[in-house]
């Protein structure tokens, strides 16, 4: 089972191997992580999805909380309110699949933002799941390349994580 | 003022009230050591960094406050590993300073550069690299502050070799730490005060467990008033010995692996535990499956993420141990649990120690005699420092502590080599207390070199060396579980009196019971250092033992008809698989 969590950290040097060695040491596997900005000068924001139970993800909750580089964890639990994932996918065209790969992006809400004579880039947004099943429309017309950013997420309404 | 990097380091330590620090000199900390010897320092120079820790360790954990540790770069850093993770598992306040190579040469594996911070990240409370001038002084008083908040532990800050040259404009900045970190905001589990003195009041069998806790928030006397109040008989863990005096009517004794079985068997009968600052190790729980199926759990600790980790709680309160007792006591009510207690009282007929002390002096010399002389002349009030191994479960067993850090031993690592340096630490800490090392003869090997440590610097500990000639634990083992298979661990010694002599120290030997008291008492009376070879029974093991993951309950017991004959292999064997 899928858990996200979200972390408040501090923005120093060496903070993203701390959380990192945390996870390692005490043998949880993340799925996913993702760190950037959040409003306030100095605090980094983390999503951290693992694939775990709940009990786990309070385990590793109180364990983020013994570093001192840690403000704040929240637990979204398996269903976080707004959760969203980006991918870029590089697809090889020939002139038939062109055609198929266009008809994709248009019913998925994606976007082509990269095109050349063999290959097509497409960038999809969205809940994990909904990146999932555009993905695997792309598989049978050949995927070059691709990337995600991994998850990030936030309650819905007005309950904050600051 | 202008300040150096160098003198800044001294500026802070000195101001925070540090007066000693245990070290050995380098390349990259040489700034620091040159500007040392303008400040009111007392340095310890060591014979290897790892002493130097384990000094802290002594020194921390007697009471004289923050031990700090002084090394350079590279291997004097990587030297420190094992002293950090033992203060690391037993939360200790330990705060190592490093020098490291200039910073325009991180990165380059330049000469004697290692990565000290990225090494110790998992085994510190929280490390800092220092590569600015201006960044020492708070790194360094954030490192004293969080070594002691909290729950205590290592620190360790590493400083580049120009952060100490450069010079700054300096002021000092007494203002109380503020962290961005605010305290975590894990909420107590279970309900409340008012729902733990519900079961308190509810508990026909309840047994309080003790540990470093109950030290650490310095809750000795709620301690006492809660068990006398609550007429709860107390268990004390191996870190938590002398927080509640072994002579009190209401003491239990040791838990765990080779607590006593009427401990253990208490602990497994209880409908109510109340766990005081303990974490409940696996040397104290055996198999969790079956332990004390049938009590309620009260756990009190001020590490959230101790809570529900190895034994579920059914009250889980996250705090200061001696401020949640005192909130506690105003709430509980006076109980009398007669009855419970005379039935704990009727199992200790059942005891391996008074077997032991029963033993007819039939010419040999026993570990236990040896511990339990010591404390016959020391009156039970010196400071005990021990190494790690079966000497160590006997100091536990037959060493009766009555006060708080009269027991300095390395519990959560089982650090060998922690004896000899954390005494000589000890000792510097509590001038005026009188220290015993008890050690084997394997442990005091490890870092025997400190010796030379205690003869330079003018301390002195009396070393008792219980001498069976193995690695006698791991023996024990290997008799329990591995068919006598004794592999590596036949140990040959140097003649320990002349290592003494050496030194320009005492060495004395016993083999026979009827010289232990002459020699504790010579060792006394002599000045300076003196180390005593006990000559004990080679095969001799602690007992009762609770083979790793086993049932609480499932106890090894002394055979009644000759000692280290040891249980029949072929019983134990098929545990052997699980054991840890």
């Amino acid at each position: 089972m899928h858990h996200t969590l979200v972390a408040l950290v501090e923005d120093k040097p060496g903070v993203l191997n701390r959380v990192a060695s945390l996870f390692r040491r005490r043998a949880f596997n993340i799925e996913s992580l993702s760190v950037g900005r959040t409003a306030e000068p100095g605090v980094s924001r983390m999503t951290i999805v693992i694939d775990s139970d709940q009990a786990s993800a309070e385990r590793v909750t109180a364990y983020l909380y013994k570093l001192v580089n840690v403000l704040q964890v929240d637990d979204l639990g398996a269903e976080p309110g707004i959760a969203r994932d980006l991918a870029l996918v590089k697809v090889a065209v020939s002139n038939g699949d062109r055609q198929a790969l266009l008809r994709v992006v248009d019913e998925t809400r994606a976007h082509i933002v990269d095109s050349s004579e063999r290959t097509m880039t497409v960038e999809i947004t969205g809940e994990p799941p909904h990146v999932d099943a555009v993905i695997g429309r792309l598989e049978p017309l050949g995927i070059v390349e691709m990337v995600r950013t991994g998850q990030v997420a936030m309650r819905r309404g007005d309950p904050a994580t600051s | 003022m202008k300040r150096t990097g160098a003198q800044i380091i001294w500026e802070c330590l000195v101001r925070e009230g540090v007066r000693t620090v245990f070290g050995y000199p380098g390349g990259a900390i040489l700034p620091a050591y040159d500007a040392m010897l303008d400040y009111p320092i007392r340095h310890v120079l060591v014979r290897h960094e790892q002493g130097a820790t384990h000094m802290a360790d002594g020194f921390a954990r007697a009471g004289g406050g923050v031990g700090v540790v002084i090394a350079t770069s590279g291997p004097g850093a990587t030297n420190l590993v094992t002293g950090i993770a033992t203060a690391q598992m037993d939360s200790t306040t330990v705060v190592c300073i490093a020098g490291q190579v200039p910073s325009r040469l991180i990165g380059y594996v330049a000469f004697q550069e290692t990565d000290i911070t990225g090494i110790t990240l998992p085994i510190t409370k929280h490390n800092y690299l220092v590569t600015r001038v201006d960044d020492i002084m708070p790194a360094i008083r954030e490192a004293l502050y969080l070594a002691q908040s909290g729950r205590p532990g290592p620190v360790l800050v590493d400083i580049t070799k120009d952060a100490q040259q450069a010079s700054t404009e300096w002021a000092w900045d007494g203002r109380p730490i503020q962290l961005r970190k605010q305290r975590s905001r894990l909420a107590s589990i279970g309900g409340s005060l008012e729902r733990a003195a519900d079961l308190v009041r509810n508990a026909r069998k309840p047994v309080i467990l003790a540990g470093q806790g109950v030290l650490q928030s310095g809750a000795y006397s709620e301690l006492r008033a809660f068990a006398e109040l609550t007429d709860t008989p107390v268990a004390l863990t191996l870190l938590g010995l002398g927080t509640f005096p072994a002579s009190h009517p209401l003491n239990l004794g040791m838990m765990g692996m080779h607590g006593e079985a009427w401990v253990n068997h208490a602990i497994q009968e209880a409908d109510l535990l109340l766990a005081f600052g303990m974490r409940f190790d696996d040397r104290v729980t055996g198999n969790t499956r079956t332990y004390a199926p049938q009590a309620k759990k009260i756990h009190i600790d001020i590490d959230p993420s101790e809570i529900n980790k190895n034994v579920a709680a059914d009250v889980g309160i996250i705090g200061d141990l001696r401020e949640t007792l005192r909130d506690l006591l105003e709430i509980v009510e006076r109980a009398d649990h007669a009855p419970w207690l005379a039935y704990i009282s009727a199992m200790k007929g059942d005891t391996a120690v008074r077997d032991i002390q029963g033993m007819p002096d039939d010419g040999h010399l026993y570990a236990a005699h040896v511990i339990h002389d010591i404390w016959r002349v020391t009156e039970g009030r010196a400071l005990v420092v021990t190494d790690v191994g079966q000497h160590q479960m006997w100091e536990a067993q037959y060493y009766r502590h009555e006060l708080p850090r009269s027991l300095i031993t390395s519990g959560g690592l089982g650090t060998m080599g922690f004896g000899l340096p954390a005494a000589i630490g000890a000792k510097l800490a509590k001038p005026d207390s009188e220290v015993w090392a008890i050690v084997g003869d394997g442990g005091f090997q490890m870092t025997q070199a400190e010796l030379t440590t205690a003869a330079q610097e003018g301390v002195k500990v009396n070393v008792a060396i219980i001498n069976n000639g193995y690695l006698g634990m791991v023996r024990q083992w290997q008799e329990f579980f591995y068919e006598r298979r004794y592999a590596a661990t036949p140990l040959r010694s140097p003649d320990f009196v002349k290592i003494a002599e050496a030194h320009g120290l005492t060495g004395l030997r016993a083999d026979k019971r009827s010289q232990v008291r002459d020699r504790v008492q010579a060792a006394r009376d002599a000045e300076g250092t003196v180390v005593i070879d006990f000559r004990v029974e080679q095969e001799d093991s602690v007992y009762p033992m609770v083979p790793a993951g086993a049932d609480l309950h499932a106890m090894i017991r002394r055979p009644s008809t000759s000692l280290g004959a040891g249980p029949q292999p072929s019983v134990l064997a098929e545990t052997a698989a699980d054991l840890v």
